[in-house]
């Protein structure tokens, strides 16, 4: 994917951040995500019913990085059963480390794919990852 | 004006360091007074037997006199610590836990530092008494009128940074000394972001208890000051007890102490850190506090000039008598453009800034912070500037 896509689509995600709302009352099982080293902040509220991610919200504090990634890890998970948001999360993670990973799996989460040259944001893009797994082991 | 530069190692790198604050560089003569202490002469001090371990007490006095010197207190006044937090907790723990009542007031401001915060809180925890916090101005600087009007029958202690972190005010800490020491009330003075950048005198000012780190001003990591009148630091209770302190001990109860400072200094002293601070102050001697001082505020000058010209930019202390701007552009996360910047080499610092409470003051909660130091430049600021007004292109570099 071109530079200038990618740039697009994670602006366009920090800008317009899907399900990002104040709306915290709903009763779902909430889970902060911040990173010691910086000063992202979000919280996460997840509905999990029959196995399935019925819905999941967030707000916060975050830079660029890790409010787009949030609402695309949301826009990608929200509606999969358990284990394949758990295969999702695994995959991006994977793809962040540098380690094997399927391209196919990543819906626009591959906007991402050449974070790793910059070390000192991958504790951004993965903010929202590590608060989910989280989650989703429980139910594992 | 100043030429410092090629003795800075860390100013080749070619980075534009603008986060003194967090920390400043070291000149190769603190580098190389380090290095000749483990060089040649690594031995312990305290312990005069052979000719190394003489030659380390001549140093660490003599940087223990160079202290003193700097802040004109007492010889024995000067406590080694490991930096400004550790001082703070060691008078909070070590002098005022023995001191205050229940109901008694500690009065703080919201703009301090952590390291001047949790200490008090968890002494008001455990002493039973009560954190107030003296009003801060529009500008957020503190006035003498909000000083007095904090002040109540009750208030023992003011513990307030005499250069805050975020902000940048200068408090006045001469009259504020004067008017509390009228009404019985201790000041305890956060130097960290003070000692490195203005001339302190302690006696003139009339300051019960200082601290501060020799690393914000050109000295290693992991040594600091606690500067206390002699009178309180006889009462302070040690934290640490151990060798080098005692003066002879045989059982649970007779133990019998040093005189001050070595009692407040048990085990190995940093004696590398104490030699390197000593080296550091004789540094800032030799182009002089003054100067550093005038210089700053030249440079602090041109960089606001030119920041009050750029619409989408908002400053959060356009009025502060210190090298530290803090400020936020329009609609951007502070940690995107620490980000941006760190791709052209340059260094800023994004986030609270360790001032957790201040956001209750400002209604900002993140800010970027410029903190300047004597070795920064105009064409610095120049590249700074040039870079930051231009907002397109940090939405476009931000993130990759």
């Amino acid at each position: 994917m071109d530079n200038e896509i990618k740039r697009e689509i994670i602006l366009d995600n920090f800008n317009n951040p899907f399900n990002k709302d104040g709306n915290i009352n709903l009763g779902y099982e909430k889970i902060n995500s911040n990173n010691e080293s910086c000063i992202d902040d979000i919280d996460l509220y997840i509905d999990i019913k029959d196995n399935i991610i019925k819905d999941i919200r967030f707000n916060g504090e975050a830079c660029a990085i890790s409010t787009s990634s949030t609402s695309i890890m949301l826009k990608n998970i929200i509606g999969k059963n358990v284990l394949d948001a758990y295969k999702y999360v695994i995959n991006f993670m994977n793809m962040v480390e540098e380690k094997e990973y399927d391209e196919k799996l990543l819906g626009e989460g591959i906007v991402f794919n050449e974070i790793y040259k910059q070390q000192n944001r991958k504790t951004c893009v993965t903010l929202p990852y590590t608060g989910i797994l989280k989650i989703l082991e429980k139910y594992i | 004006m100043f030429n410092y530069r090629e003795d800075f190692p860390m100013l080749e790198k070619n980075i534009i360091y603008f986060d003194n604050g967090a920390t400043t560089f070291k000149p190769k003569s603190v580098i190389n007074a380090m290095n000749d202490y483990y060089f040649n002469y690594s031995a312990n001090a305290h312990r005069g037997d052979y000719t190394i371990s003489y030659k380390v007490d001549v140093a660490y006095l003599s940087s223990r006199k160079k202290v003193a010197e700097f802040i004109n207190a007492e010889f024995d006044e000067v406590v080694f610590t490991s930096g400004t937090t550790d001082s703070i907790n060691i008078v909070a723990e070590g002098f005022f836990k023995n001191l205050l009542e229940p109901g008694d007031e500690i009065l703080l401001t919201k703009s301090e530092h952590a390291s001047n915060i949790l200490p008090w809180f968890r002494l008001a925890n455990t002493n039973n008494c009560i954190i107030n916090y003296i009003e801060l101005d529009d500008s957020l600087h503190i006035t003498m009128d909000n000083v007095k009007k904090a002040i109540t029958d009750k208030t023992k202690l003011i513990s307030i940074a005499g250069i805050t972190n975020v902000v940048g005010d200068l408090r006045p800490i001469d009259e504020i000394c004067k008017y509390a020491h009228s009404k019985n009330i201790f000041v305890i003075v956060d130097g960290a972001q003070l000692v490195p950048h203005k001339k302190v005198d302690v006696k003139k000012s009339d300051i019960d208890f200082l601290a501060f780190s020799g690393h914000k001003m050109c000295g290693p990591t992991g040594i600091g000051v606690l500067y206390g009148k002699k009178e309180f630091l006889d009462k302070l209770t040690p934290i640490n007890l151990g060798g080098g302190m005692n003066e002879s001990f045989d059982n649970e109860n007779e133990i019998y102490l040093k005189e001050l400072p070595n009692r407040l200094e048990a085990g190995t002293p940093n004696i590398a850190g104490a030699i390197g601070l000593g080296a550091a102050i004789d540094y800032l001697n030799n182009i002089g506090m003054d100067n550093i001082e005038i210089y700053e505020n030249k440079l602090k000058s041109y960089l606001i000039d030119k920041l009050i010209k750029i619409p989408f930019i908002d400053i959060i202390n356009i009025e502060s008598d210190s090298g530290i701007v803090s400020f936020n552009i329009d609609g951007i996360f502070s940690q995107d453009v620490a980000f941006y910047l760190n791709k052209y080499n340059i260094c800023v610092r994004a986030g609270n800034h360790c001032a957790k409470i201040l956001k209750s003051e400002t209604g900002v909660k993140n800010s970027i912070r410029v903190s300047l130091y004597f070795y920064n430049t105009f064409e610095e600021i120049d590249k700074f500037v040039e870079l930051i007004s231009d907002k397109e292109k940090i939405m476009k570099e931000m993130i990759m």
